[in-house]
């Protein structure tokens, strides 16, 4: 297999019948489909920020700054739609998980390629009606990205639209999910056993199956609030004997074990590139396959734990709370054994370990402040302040954010054929990882000190520390400017980049750059685990 | 990782079978509503309900003939959805 052919002809890139924006958009190749989710999340994930900086902006100081209240709510809802529905719940497993998967099993393509495509245009559809619903009807939704009732149901804002969107955006995870497991099940070349798959294959099986079995529970709330505010049938409204504290059932059913769907891709990734940057076989890789599959288990029974305060009975907080504290197990499983893979490793301390090294100590920082919210007696201090908004933006994107840019950083290069500079993509790092901290350490101090969330106005008290975590928002913008023009001037015009510089053992490694069409010339035989770096040299 | 099963083709006389009883317990269901069981109704409501789904599940929609992968999957997906109605039961039950 000749890498130089392969650069000639430009891989994947150029094998295709169709031409012009067709060749992308109907394509069924899994590289062509990860690409286009790629550069979707990815332009959500920036509009997602540039709400957040605003929203960062308003709270600098006291009082009205830039926009209104109303403004304002509308602004913290959209930034939390765009951010968990359109870019970090597809964000790791649709992109990365399209482009990378197939190649890792030995496969030539997900089993259902055209439901693969199909997939992505529900993505598509979905988005477009989240983002048309922001201009139409009685304009954006103010109700927070969680759509609570009774408010949802009454708010004058276009909810109804944005909900529906939302629930296109759930069908067409539901299929990846469908996908993701068949292919792991039925496309996995000779030789590639259950403990041959690498890492981040096994935390998308993982998420798939959550994917799968969580995501119609939202599909059917959220219909429900569009008949309760269309049909006015009195299910959650109490006023007509309803319920509303089984939306917040039904609504976190989905939306803890979401958080699980974000979170183990990122996990994945970080078990991938550990490893690699450390040259040293994974330590415990079976615990860390089998912690996958734990955290998306005990995940899917902890979703009481965002209920403390609503009214739950006391017997659900006390089973809640316990419940919450196993998840701390699986996941404590996965950073010791990371930490332990480094230990006596050669650490080679290039850009995508920078962004690893960084998940480990974020999440776990993400994860401590956790506890804190996971018995009940603590939570009940820190409910709703802006501990909650810190502590889920350690996790989300001090883990599945930073995850990302890893992934970014260590596979990109492979399916570009080109790289980026280190030295800027170190920079940048830097930058994020300071301006990160400033802002959301912050924002848990804050919220200690009882700054609730999704105020507009606060105490003067609260001034001081507010301007801190704002001018930290500067400082993490101008790291990701820094590592997103580096990436994007890189992987287009950066120099050649061949081979396996980083001497990888999973099979995306071993294939031409950027991989042909059909990934694999001849089907591969598999004879050694995904981190057995004997025989894997690095130039 | 190709394993290949033999399609199964069920016979008109089994298809039908099942057709019959599966009208014979939507019969049940609603005769049951018209006998005097008390809190027992609901519950005999939902028995029939679930060898009814059981039915269509194993025959109409090959289940039972298809390999045990894909009945633990089934089971899977079951026992998911029984553990999210049972939680929050935690609550109903004892708010």
């Amino acid at each position: 297999m000749s890498h130089e052919t392969a650069m000639a002809e430009g891989g994947f890139w150029r094998d295709t019948g169709r031409t012009g924006i067709g060749a992308w958009i109907f394509s069924t190749d899994h590289k062509r489909i990860g690409l286009m989710y790629l550069y979707c999340v990815f332009g959500f994930f920036l509009v997602g920020a540039f709400l957040g900086l605003l929203i960062r902006l308003e709270l600098m100081a006291p009082g009205p700054t830039i926009m209104t209240a109303q403004t304002y709510n509308a602004m913290f809802t959209v930034h939390g739609v765009v951010m968990i529905f359109l870019f970090i719940i597809p964000g790791i497993p649709a992109s990365f998980g399209n482009l990378v998967l197939p190649i890792q099993l030995g496969a030539r393509d997900v089993a259902f390629p055209r439901v693969n495509l199909f997939s992505w245009w529900l993505y598509a559809i979905g988005a477009v009606i989240v983002l048309v619903s922001l201009f139409t009807g009685g304009g954006a939704p103010d109700t927070g990205w969680t759509f609570y009732v009774p408010f949802s149901a009454r708010t004058t804002t276009n909810v109804s639209l944005a909900v529906f969107g939302v629930f296109v955006l759930g069908f067409s995870s539901i299929l990846t999910g469908i996908n993701f497991i068949t292919t792991i099940h039925r496309m996995r070349a000779p030789g590639m056993t259950w403990t041959r798959i690498p890492l981040f294959a096994w935390s998308l099986y993982a998420t798939a199956w959550v994917q799968v079995l969580a995501t119609p529970i939202i599909a059917i709330t959220l219909l429900l609030v569009v008949t309760e505010r269309i049909l006015g049938l009195g299910l959650f409204d109490p006023t007509r004997g309803g319920d509303p504290v089984m939306y917040q059932h039904m609504f976190w059913i989905y939306s803890h074990p979401a958080v699980y769907i974000m979170i183990l891709p990122g996990m994945g990734v970080i078990s991938d590139i550990i490893p690699v940057f450390s040259r040293k076989p994974i330590f415990g890789y079976k615990m860390i396959a089998f912690s996958s599959l734990a955290i998306a288990a005990a995940g899917s029974a902890v979703w009481g734990h965002h209920m403390y305060t609503s009214g739950m009975s006391d017997l659900g907080v006390l089973v809640f709370s316990f419940l919450t504290f196993i998840v701390a197990i699986p996941s404590a499983i996965k950073v010791f054994n990371w930490v332990s893979t480094m230990y006596k490793g050669s650490i080679s301390l290039e850009a995508p370990m920078l962004f690893a090294l960084s998940f480990i100590l974020l999440f776990s920082i993400g994860g401590l402040s956790g506890l804190i919210l996971g018995a009940a007696a603590t939570d009940i201090h820190v409910h709703d302040t802006h501990f909650v908004v810190g502590h889920f933006h350690y996790v989300m994107f001090g883990g599945t954010g930073f995850a990302f840019f890893a992934a970014a950083h260590y596979w990109l290069p492979k399916y570009f054929g080109r790289r980026y500079q280190e030295k800027p993509a170190i920079i940048g790092w830097v930058f994020m990882f300071i301006g990160f901290n400033i802002l959301y350490f912050t924002m848990q101090v804050l919220g200690m000190e009882g700054m609730p969330r999704r105020y507009y106005d606060y105490l003067p008290e609260f001034a001081r520390l507010n301007f801190v975590a704002t001018v930290g928002s500067w400082i993490m913008l101008a790291g990701v400017a820094i590592v997103v023009w580096n990436l994007w001037r890189g992987l287009f015009r950066g120099e050649p980049f061949t081979g396996n510089p980083w001497g990888g053992a999973s099979l995306e490694w071993s294939i031409a750059t950027p991989p042909p069409t059909e990934n694999f010339e001849e089907d591969p035989v598999v004879t050694h685990g995904p981190y057995d770096f004997k025989g894997v040299g690095v130039p | 990782m190709t394993e290949e099963h033999a399609e199964h083709i069920l016979s008109y006389g089994k298809l039908a079978t099942v057709w019959v009883t599966l009208l014979v317990l939507t019969a049940a269901t609603i005769m049951v509503t018209r006998v005097e069981l008390g809190v027992w109704k609901v519950w005999a409501a939902l028995a029939i309900a679930s060898v009814k789904s059981g039915l269509v599940i194993a025959f109409f929609m090959h289940m039972k003939y298809e390999p045990r992968l894909f009945r633990i999957i089934l089971f899977v997906a079951l026992f998911t959805l029984a553990g999210f109605i049972g939680g929050t039961f935690f609550d109903v039950l004892y708010r």
